[in-house]
């Protein structure tokens, strides 16, 4: 193999366009004297979908960059795609609130493009090294964004809660990846699956590094019990910002942890499959039963996120190319589920201020029939009651679950998403038979009206033609276990 | 045989005619007419059309009719088809649910006055939902359409419902969901088992014996409490109660009956050695659920909840007949869901209507009616009677055909049973006499109006089936002989398979 001074970067192109773009854009915006939040708004979400159209026009196909630490394939493509759509929603949801507020400064979308750069490393990082430094440049600039409402005492809580809490996770990760790293002599995620291929059991050393590192990834996914930051973070920082937060990273984090747990330690699967049923079975337990209790509708999202993660995870516990399916299935359906729902909270301004009761909803269904009618079809689809979307994302987890013969698992999922339907049911009960308070301000921002609108038709007819979707996911599943 | 796609047309026309009421725009009196027109032609047409399928379909053949099989999702292994078909056990309920659904739609013409828009939509998704899910023929299907039926009754309880709808909407759809969930995994371990979602693949399956009882029981979580069957069926009264009338109407004549179904469909065909193993649960739970709430009917003071008593216990009656698996028992638990989804629903009407009036359900606020409304303790009296099993109406037949069929499985069951029709005739006659005899005390109850043409359009067509289904019952039980005749012939085959392989060990 000749040897070359630069490494081979093109796998890495769309990544790399979108840094260097995303860095034009904040010379464009200090250059520009008036600020011009709005245009390097619009410009960052195109840019975000054109680095998606660039991602599609490379397409699926497994390359390997940067000596091997880099590495793209159908899997990374799903997520990426997944990550690039939710950031430009994000964006684009920011816009109006961002004016209200008066912290509509063009940082604000430089930085999420930035926060993109490192998510799109994350999903493709074949390295522990990569998947560090992917997880660190993501932080960074989420740091930031959580208290972008600098005058605010919430969120600048919120940014400090999210950092230290943050960093204390980083630091678990990083000490179980440098003991993965002393117990077997090599970070590379290939390399690491050969070491697993040839012991049967890992020994102690490398056991309790993948524990750490299980740890870190479960902070940032916010599966319990390292789900403490969650709430507070959701309710402190500016509402579209939890929207991202809420989506992307989330997103991002899970397929890290996806491809962390089936491609170096896929061997490892009895080993490490009684954790992540753990972590299934708390988050789901305690998204249910913690949501009921929630009057602020932003924490009654974080703990619905939490959650949801907890169904995601029961794919992952299946451990199965079907199993992954499912959870690509869930978070791409979560995708829209949960942005329709932040849009519908982002409407919720009353006077020119944001309420976030959920007892502010009482009656919208006459006051806003359209906007009520789309948060009902969230909730229910956040519910997984058919024929919504929700449902199917349920369905294709069990599934595998059934399959793995985790059964008590499936049934512990099946129990808890009633115990939870019982608080989206109760947001319904209250924008449809409660009497109705002043409607909220009008109109509603025309971008986020779009994003309402597209996601409740893709929630509410996904029923349809979930073929795409699922075939995609399904062809993504099996580029992770090579085949 | 036509080639239209006639359950398509059946299922989705009430869904197009929701559209149209959603495109209605205008000053709200205008749209509430039109909302109004719209759905009763709906539902006229749609009722039209379920009895062309009673004209065409072949009752010589217990094969599935009318099939329509497209694909709708074929990826990675897990793959889910569009099926539908139905058979002589499933025809009839499509035609109670079009029947239902425009009574339903007649008799919410005045009593509902405002949001009518969302009202008659709602019942018209309805309608689509419990029609597909009496002809679905995938699993899938099925369940989409079994479980999406609680959106649009919980928005009709929750928005038109009485003082305490809010409690009874949770109740209602928290209990039925939790049902539901337990049976969706069991769907999926039949998937694992058979390899395909399809109803019709897992009826020729037969299951191993220790996998059945678990899928019976989750099934039968699902089932029992959709029936609802004693001690789960606490939700009914509460959701019965603050329903509006037609909503009500729908619960008790439909809804129950996807339980009933549920139980003819997939736990008896499926899991007969299970089915046979549980049914002295089903039989002990069914003669509870008779006497029992039988006797808290006995006790109401509210002529509705009196009413949803006396479901439970006639739905006992048909989980009596179809575990008993004799041809004449499950024929019997056919026609007596089909009896009781007219009389329950003509019962709830026949609330409804003094309620429109008076805006009071208390037995105790009422009392010599026959004075000012002769039509209207005309028509109650005839479905009292045929409530009570009265010979020459439609609740003799079932009742009949039940006890005669289980007579042969278990006799104490049957007398059980028997016994406990004597109840049945206590608590309806005395709810008779104290509303419609007694004298007329109260000032406000002179002022009464009898029954109106529209009232007494919305009766007749009930009174008319009661009379047929029980003078002629042949009608309707020919069609069904085959399938039943088929199911039952199934379940004793796979018992007599199970029974020699059982001697043959010894």
């Amino acid at each position: 193999m000749p040897q070359t001074a630069l490494p081979d970067l093109a796998p890495a192109v769309p990544e790399m366009v979108l840094a260097a773009s995303a860095m034009v854009l904040l010379l464009l915006g200090v250059a520009r004297r008036d600020g011009g939040a709005r245009l390097i708004s619009w410009l960052s979400a195109l840019l975000l979908l054109a680095v998606l159209g660039i991602e599609f026009a490379l397409g699926g196909e497994r390359r390997i960059g940067f000596y091997g630490m880099f590495v793209t394939d159908a899997f990374g493509l799903f997520m990426k795609a997944i990550v690039l759509i939710g950031s430009a929603a994000a964006i684009l949801m920011s816009l109006r609130y961002n004016e209200d507020q008066r912290v509509d400064r063009f940082e604000f979308p430089v930085l999420i493009l930035f926060a993109a750069v490192g998510m799109m490393l994350m999903i493709s990082a074949n390295d522990l090294i990569t998947l560090y430094v992917g997880l660190e440049l993501q932080n960074l600039a989420l740091y930031v964004v959580a208290s972008f409402e600098r005058d605010s005492e919430r969120s600048t809580e919120a940014g400090l809660k999210y950092f230290i809490l943050s960093a204390l996770s980083s630091g678990l990760l990083l000490y179980g990846a440098s003991l993965v790293y002393g117990f077997t002599g090599t970070t590379g995620f290939a390399a690491l699956a050969r070491f697993a291929a040839a012991s049967a059991q890992p020994g102690i050393g490398l056991l309790v590094g993948m524990v750490f590192i299980v740890v870190g990834l479960a902070f940032k996914v916010s599966a319990v019990p390292f789900h403490m930051w969650t709430p507070d973070v959701y309710e402190g920082a500016p509402t579209p910002v939890t929207a991202f937060f809420a989506v992307a990273p989330k997103v991002a984090a899970l397929s890290l942890f996806v491809r962390f747990m089936v491609t170096p330690f896929g061997a490892y699967l009895s080993e490490w499959r009684q954790i992540i049923v753990f972590l299934s079975i708390a988050s789901m337990v305690l998204g249910a039963f913690a949501g009921v209790a929630q009057d602020n509708i932003k924490r009654l999202m974080a703990y619905s996120a939490i959650g949801h993660v907890g169904y995601a995870l029961i794919g992952l516990a299946a451990g199965t190319a079907e199993g992954i399916r499912g959870v690509l299935v869930y978070m791409a359906i979560y995708l829209f589920m949960t942005l329709g729902a932040f849009a519908v909270i982002l409407a919720m301004r009353r006077n020119g201020r944001m309420v976030e009761g959920i007892g502010d909803l009482a009656g919208v269904s006459r006051t806003q029939p359209g906007l009520a009618l789309a948060l009902a079809i969230f909730m229910f689809a956040l519910a997984g009651i058919p024929p919504t979307a929700g449902f199917f994302g349920k369905l294709y987890v069990f599934l595998a679950a059934i399959d793995a013969h985790l059964i008590g698992l499936a049934v512990i999922g099946v129990l808890t998403s009633v115990v939870a339907a019982f608080y989206y049911v109760r947001i319904i009960k209250i924008a449809y038979f409660d009497e109705p308070l002043a409607a909220f301000d009008r109109p509603i921002a025309a971008e986020l009206k779009g994003v309402l609108v597209v996601s409740a038709l893709l929630s509410l007819f996904f029923f349809l033609y979930p073929g795409p979707l699922v075939g995609g996911a399904a062809a993504a599943a099996a580029s992770l276990f090579g085949r | 045989m036509s080639h239209l796609p006639l359950l398509t047309l059946v299922t989705f026309l009430p869904l197009l005619g929701g559209l149209f009421i959603l495109l209605t725009k205008g000053e709200e009196a205008v749209v509430a007419r039109n909302a109004r027109y719209i759905a009763l032609w709906t539902t006229l047409i749609d009722f039209g059309l379920s009895l062309l399928l009673w004209i065409e379909f072949n009752p010589h053949t217990a094969e599935f009719q009318f099939v329509e099989k497209a694909r709708w999702v074929t990826i990675g292994g897990f793959s889910f088809t569009y099926h539908m078909g139905i058979d002589g056990i499933s025809l009839f309920f499509i035609l109670l649910s079009a029947l239902l659904t425009l009574v339903s739609v007649i008799a919410s013409w005045e009593s509902i006055t405002y949001r009518v828009k969302e009202y008659m939509l709602a019942f018209l998704v309805l309608e689509t939902l419990m029609i597909g899910m009496f002809c679905a023929l995938d699993f899938i299907l099925f369940y989409l359409f079994f479980e999406g039926v609680l959106i649009p009754m919980f928005l009709i309880i929750g928005v038109w419902g009485g003082p305490r709808r809010v409690y009874a909407a949770f109740k209602f759809f928290l209990y039925t969901l939790l049902g539901a969930v337990l049976m969706l995994l069991a769907i999926l371990a039949i998937y694992f088992e058979t390899g395909s979602t399809d109803i019709t693949v897992a009826l020729n399956h037969s299951f191993p014996f220790a996998l059945q009882k678990w899928l019976w029981l989750a099934f039968f979580a699902s089932f029992a409490v959709k029936l609802p069957m004693w001690p789960v069926h606490t939700w009914l009264p509460d959701a019965h109660v603050e329903a509006p009338t037609a909503g009500s109407v729908i619960l008790a004549g439909v809804l129950l009956k996807m339980g009933g179904y549920g139980f003819l469909r997939f736990s008896l065909p499926m899991f007969p050695l299970a089915s046979h193993y549980f049914t002295p649960l089903i039989f002990v739970l069914s003669a509870i659920a008779i006497i029992y709430t039988s006797l808290v009917a006995l006790a109401q003071t509210d002529m509705k909840k009196l009413v949803a008593y006396s479901s439970v216990a006639h739905m006992g009656f048909v989980t009596m007949g179809a575990f008993a698996a004799t041809r004449i028992a499950v024929a019997g638990a056919i026609v007596q869901m089909l009896s009781h989804g007219i009389i329950s629903a003509a019962l709830f009407l026949i609330v409804g209507v003094v309620y429109d009036r008076l805006h009071t359900r208390e037995i105790a606020r009422y009392g010599g009616l026959v004075e000012r409304m002769p039509a209207y303790a005309f028509v109650f009296m005839a479905f009292t009677l045929a409530a009570v099993g009265l010979p020459g109406t439609s609740g003799f037949i079932g009742e009949f055909l039940v006890l005669l069929g289980t007579f042969k499985v278990s006799t104490l069951e049957a007398t059980l049973g028997a016994t406990a029709m004597f109840l049945g005739i206590a608590y309806m006659l005395y709810l008779y006499r104290r509303v419609i005899y007694g004298v007329m005390t109260r000032a406000d109850l002179r002022s009464l109006l009898d029954l109106s043409l529209r009232e007494k359009l919305v009766f007749a067509p009930l009174l008319l089936v009661i009379l047929w289904l029980g003078l002629y019952p042949d009608s309707f039980l020919a069609p069904m002989r085959a399938s039943v005749d088929h199911l039952v012939h199934q379940v004793a085959l796979a018992r007599a398979a199970a029974h020699l392989h059982e001697a043959s060990l010894f």
